[in-house]
């Protein structure tokens, strides 16, 4: 079980740092928008994961909440670059 | 015991899995060219890796309430995910952040070219 552990958390990691350098070095703000929904989701499941593997469910209105509400940045940037086009 | 050793080895699977879709999502962000086909590769841990991972927390500790709350955190995750990535391609659509050339297929211009000839008139 604790090389499974080690290994997602090198996955989610790399996935993390991915989507990390992606927000630095996007061109625009589309690609950054859509990187940051990928580390939210990188980390929705890191904390899934975690409470999956330690047997508890703490953190389950965590992800409610993360579920419902991260649809709104991405949402509004997506309305406001539709109408001013400077990138 | 034979039961815990199931359990053990079914976490396990699906936290690789999800686990597995979030660096596939990182590398896709890294590796794609353009908008559309980054945020191709950005909702396959939105929803599949979140699936996976909350039914994982259901069969790590099953109970009503963990049930519960699982399947409304599916259901928002999944009703919420769909409109941002359509928002999201319909905004690089719009102002071009996409490479037509790498582009198979468009069935989008010949109908937003009137539209945007009729909005353009602003």
């Amino acid at each position: 079980m604790s090389v499974v552990i080690v290994i997602a958390g090198l996955l989610f990691g790399a996935g993390a740092v991915a989507a990390l350098w992606r927000i630095i070095r996007g061109p625009s703000a589309l690609d950054r928008i859509i990187a940051s929904d990928v580390l939210i989701a990188t980390a929705m499941c890191a904390v899934g994961a975690e409470m999956a593997i330690n047997r508890h469910t703490d953190n389950l209105p965590v992800l409610l909440v993360l579920a419902l509400f991260t649809v709104v940045g991405s949402v509004s940037v997506a309305r406001f670059i539709s109408t001013r086009d400077d990138t | 015991m034979s039961g815990d050793v199931i359990r053990d080895v079914f976490t396990a699977v699906l936290v690789l899995l999800s686990a597995f879709l979030c660096f596939a999502a990182g590398v896709g962000l890294i590796r794609f060219r353009d908008v559309l086909s980054r945020l191709h590769s950005s909702t396959k841990p939105q929803i599949l890796g979140l699936m996976a991972i909350v039914a994982d927390v259901v069969v790590a500790n099953p109970s009503v309430a963990t049930i519960t709350l699982a399947l409304a955190i599916v259901f928002f995750q999944s009703l919420t995910a769909p409109i941002a990535a359509h928002m999201l391609g319909r905004a690089a659509f719009r102002t071009d952040h996409f490479r037509r050339d790498i582009l198979v297929v468009d069935e989008v211009s010949p109908l937003s070219g009137s539209s945007r000839s009729h909005s353009s008139d602003e």
